[in-house]
This record gives C-alpha cells, structure tokens and sequence, in this order.
C-alpha cells in the first residue's frame, strides 16, 4: 500500500478556464490572429473556392475558361480514372497497415527498452530526414535493381514467385511493380508513423505492466490489455499522419513505379502540369479532397479520439 | 532452449531495430553511392570507387545555384511561419475569443489535406491572379503550410507554462512588455525554436507544392527531381550525404552541451 500512496498525484487540469479573465486589451487576440489567419484564408481557403470554381468550368486555353456548372466534368473524371483512384486508397492503406507493422516494435522500443540509447535511437529515426526525401526515394531503385542482391535472394528463395502470382510484382522484377511502390511510400512515412506512436507510448507509467504482471497477465495479454489500448491516441494520429500524405503521393509511383502504378496524384499532376486540362484536375482534386475528409471523419469518429488538435 | 527464451524476451527489440535499418538503408546507399563512379548518366549502378564528385561538389550546372535558392526561401519560409504561428499560438493558449473552433479547424486543415490538392488549388488561384510563378509564389505557399505545424509546436510549450510565472512578475512590478520579455518569451523559447526547425526543414524538402507552384524557378528538389528523369550526378549524393552528416553533428553537439548543463545543475 505504501507504494501506491508514494505515488505522485495526477496534476491538476490546467485548461485556459481556470485563468484569470484579462480585462484590459479585448481586441489583443485579435490582432495576433489576424496576419496568420489572414494568411490561411487567402492562400489556402480562397485557392479552394478557386478550384471548385474552375471544376465547373468549360473553354479551353486559347479562348478563356467561364463558369457554365458543367458538373459533368466530375462524372467524366470518375469514370475515367476511378482505377487511379481505387489503387491510390489501396497502396495508401497497405502502406499505412505496413508502417503500424513496422513502426509499433521500434516505437516499443524506444520507449521501454532503449534506456541510455534512447536519444542516441530517436536522432538515428529522424536522421533520414536530413536527406532530400527524393534522393532517398531514388536509392530505392538502386535497392531494388533487378540484378541487385535483393531481388535476386528474393528470386532464388521463390518469394517473386508468390509475389508475382499475387499480382503484387511481375516477373522477376520488384521495380515498376506495386510492391515497389508500397515499399517506397512504407518507406517515405513511416517516420510521421513512429514518432506520434512513441509519444504515446512514452506517456504510460511503466507500474501498469508491473500491476498487469502482478494480476497473473502474460506479456502478450498485459500488451492487449494494457499497452495497445493506452496507445490508441498514437495510433490514430499515426495511421492519419501516413495514410493522408500516401494517398496524394505522386513521387514514389512516377519514379518507383510504371505506368500501371499511377495514382490519382499522377493524374492530378499531369492533368494540371501537362495536358493543362484545369476543369478536370480541379475536379480530380476536389473528388480527392472530399474523400478524405470524409474518410478522415468517419475514422476519428469511430476512434473516438476526437481532439486531436 | 535459453536461447529461445533470449528471442522470446528479446523479439521486439530484434522487430524494432530491423525497423531502423529498413529506415536508414537508404541513406547508406545514398553514402556509399557519392564514391561511384557511374557509367553513362544515371548513379543507380556500381561501378568503382571514386572521390572525384566530393572534389567538385559544384561541378554540376545549376545545381549549387538551386541548392542556395532552397536554403533562401526555406530561411524566410521559417522567419514568416514562426512569426505568424507563434501570434496564433499564443491567442489560443492565452484568450478567450469568439469563433474559437473556426480558428483551430482553420489550423487543422491545412495538416489534414494532402499536398497535391493544396498545390493544386493554389496554382488555380496564381493563374486566375495572373501571377508570375517564381520565388514569391514558392515563398507564399511554404509559410502557408509551415504555419500551421509552427502552431501546433509553440501552443504545446506555452500551454504547459505555469502562468503563476507571469502572475509573479506583475506582482514584482513589471510592465506587460517586460514580462512578455523576461518571462513569457524565455520559457515558450524551445517550443518557437522546434516550430522554427521543422519550418524550415519541412520548407527546405518540400516538392509537391512546389513543383506545382514554381513555375520555371529551380530549388534543389526540383532540381533532383529534374535529374531523375534526365540523369543523375554524383554531386546529388554528395550534398544528400553531406547534409545528413551536418545536421547529426550538429543535434549530437547540441545534445552533449544539454548534457554538460543539466549534470552542471545537478
């Protein structure tokens, strides 16, 4: 019982409320948020109603574009490039499953097992990020070369053949497949993954295992029962934090994939970059935007984590 | 049999540094290629040994040109977000205002939206604008982006702040500036100095937005991103090495003189 009661007191909720109101300068947090939200509201609000504007658009570059609501353009854009689509939302979330995969042990890791090699760890989990991410990206293909050391032990022990009857790779090759393409977008998040996963992690007092232990729980029970549940918060944020940036990539599937390997950002990007054709993209884009803040508030809600700002 | 109760006490230890080495495989890769001396235009094969790209860093036409114009507009990136963010920051943590939830799920979004629909959207607004895309245009659209991840930096620092502090600073007779100065401004520091960080490294590598936005101005991502479809020099390796190297050296210092005054207190 002594050691419980040694136990150091929950501190005290110090939300904003219990301070003291300020009486003079009312208009003070205005003025501060003004340029900032200034800022957000010309650069980023106004740019979105300019793009909803131009998906209902019609013209062509020589002549000028005119609003017309031409909401065809969205059904056009759907039907031709839902398999972009769907394939963005499925490399996206195979790679988000994949980093929680891998990125849970190292976050565990870090924050019950490294002891004096703590720091040491976290500075080599942020250290790739002081390399452009695309020269990185780009070592990929050095990696997965196809008569690299990989591909070929991957050959020789008969993993390509599963993969390739997976329709994951094709032949004997690993670039220019999906699987490369998840590799590369695994590889590209899975910091933004671990990192909110070890802050999570490192906020559970280590006593609870101890009392898991105490109570007759095997490791894996204490870590279902305990652990995992106490980490959800991290979870969330992590699986967000990959899956959103993964599903408007275009960098890992232009240079890490072929042209069966496109994702919807490929399209967004050349629509807009190349062909020039702004009403599609823009719907493209507008589609791509709604479906993810969709997705993201049906995910928070069913979470029940909802204040994650 | 111990060695199987070793792996079974030990597998996330094994799982969580196999983890570590997918992460940095690439960057020794990235290492070990800025000593290549490749046949033809691309540096994906290994071929032998050389030091003749670390020679001639700047060999390459253009590219220490975009590497300079990235570190600028990273610079001031990182100046406008960190001003902007921490004004922000510091309203929500400290006042109680109208439209509260307005604000911060005008903060949010930005962190919730994928960059290509931003960097979309924002070219629309250029081009109806009539903008000449180029260095502002890049600049504007980096401190948008920066700033919401300033925000969230600082408010974390400033609401972890013990506003007895303050309290006791009036109660010593100092002025609000001086206070502000002296007291707020010193304790909420390392939460505006990580903002200010990942400002600017979020600005220094970004390409999505600014492939969009740049119209025919080159940072140094663009400038990889070029050479990836034209050919790529040995001198990219160098500078991707070189700069990992730099800011591990520079974190390592940084954490062995934290080191030095937390054991000096003590």
């Amino acid at each position: 019982m002594a050691a419980l009661t040694r136990a150091p007191a929950p501190p005290a909720p110090a939300g904003p409320e219990q301070r003291p109101p300020r009486r003079r300068g009312r208009l003070t947090p205005y003025w501060l948020l003004l340029p900032g939200l200034l800022w957000l509201v010309l650069f980023f609000v106004l740019p979105m109603v300019y793009q909803a504007s131009t998906s209902v658009q019609t013209g062509s570059l020589e002549e000028g574009y005119k609003v017309t609501w031409h909401f065809v353009t969205y059904w056009e854009a759907v039907s031709e490039y839902w398999p972009q689509f769907v394939r963005s939302v499925l490399y996206a979330a195979s790679a988000t499953v994949l980093c929680l995969l891998l990125g849970y042990p190292l976050a565990y890791l870090l924050a019950f097992r490294a002891g004096r090699w703590r720091n040491l760890l976290l500075v080599l989990v942020i250290a790739p990020f002081f390399t452009s991410f695309l020269i990185r990206t780009l070592a990929w293909k050095t990696i997965l070369a196809d008569n690299g050391p990989l591909v070929g032990a991957l050959d020789a022990l008969h993993v390509l053949d599963v993969t390739s009857w997976l329709g994951w790779t094709s032949g004997d090759r690993v670039l220019a497949t999906p699987l490369a393409v998840v590799c590369g977008l695994t590889y590209n998040f899975l910091p933004f993954m671990i990192l909110p996963l070890y802050t999570s992690l490192d906020r559970i007092d280590p006593r609870l295992h101890e009392a898991a232990g105490d109570l007759y729980a095997r490791p894996f029970t204490t870590f279902r029962k305990v652990t995992f549940p106490l980490s959800m918060p991290g979870v969330v944020s992590g699986t967000l934090l990959t899956f959103i940036p993964a599903a408007g990539d275009y960098v890992n599937a232009d240079l890490l994939g072929s042209t069966d390997t496109r994702m919807i950002g490929n399209v967004i990007q050349t629509q807009f970059l190349r062909i020039l054709d702004y009403p599609t993209a823009a719907a493209l884009s507008f589609i791509l935007m709604a479906a993810i803040l969709v997705m993201v508030t049906v995910y928070i809600r069913r979470s029940g984590t909802e204040d994650l700002v | 049999m111990a060695f199987v109760n070793w792996l079974k006490r030990n597998l996330v230890v094994i799982a969580g540094l196999l983890t570590l080495g997918y992460l940095l495989l690439p960057n020794v890769v990235v290492m070990v290629f800025s000593f290549n001396k490749p046949k033809g235009r691309f540096n994906y094969q290994w071929q032998e040994f050389s030091t003749d790209a670390w020679k001639d860093p700047c060999g390459v036409a253009d590219m220490c040109g975009s590497l300079a114009l990235s570190l600028q507009i990273a610079v001031w990136a990182m100046i406008g977000a960190t001003l902007l963010g921490t004004m922000i920051a510091f309203a929500l943590v400290r006042y109680r205002f109208r439209a509260r939830g307005v604000v911060n799920s005008l903060i949010f979004l930005p962190m919730a939206m994928p960059e290509v629909v931003m960097a979309a959207s924002l070219l629309t607004l250029f081009l109806n604008m009539g903008a000449q895309l180029g260095f502002w245009t890049i600049l504007i659209a980096h401190i948008m982006f920066c700033l919401s991840f300033v925000v969230v930096a600082v408010k974390a620092r400033v609401m972890s702040m013990d506003p007895r502090l303050e309290q006791a600073a009036q109660d010593l007779y100092a002025g609000p500036f001086q206070t502000f100065l002296r007291v707020t401004l010193p304790i909420a520091a390392p939460g505006i100095a990580a903002g200010a960080l990942l400002a600017f490294a979020l600005s220094f590598d970004d390409f999505i937005i600014t492939n969009f936005n740049s119209g025919s101005t080159v940072t140094f991502p663009m400038f990889v991103w070029g050479a990836a479809q034209r050919g790529t020099p040995v001198q990219i390796n160098v500078i991707g090495t070189a700069m990992s190297v730099i800011a591990v050296l520079c974190v390592v210092i940084a954490m062995v003189i934290s080191n030095r005054r937390t054991r000096q207190k003590a």
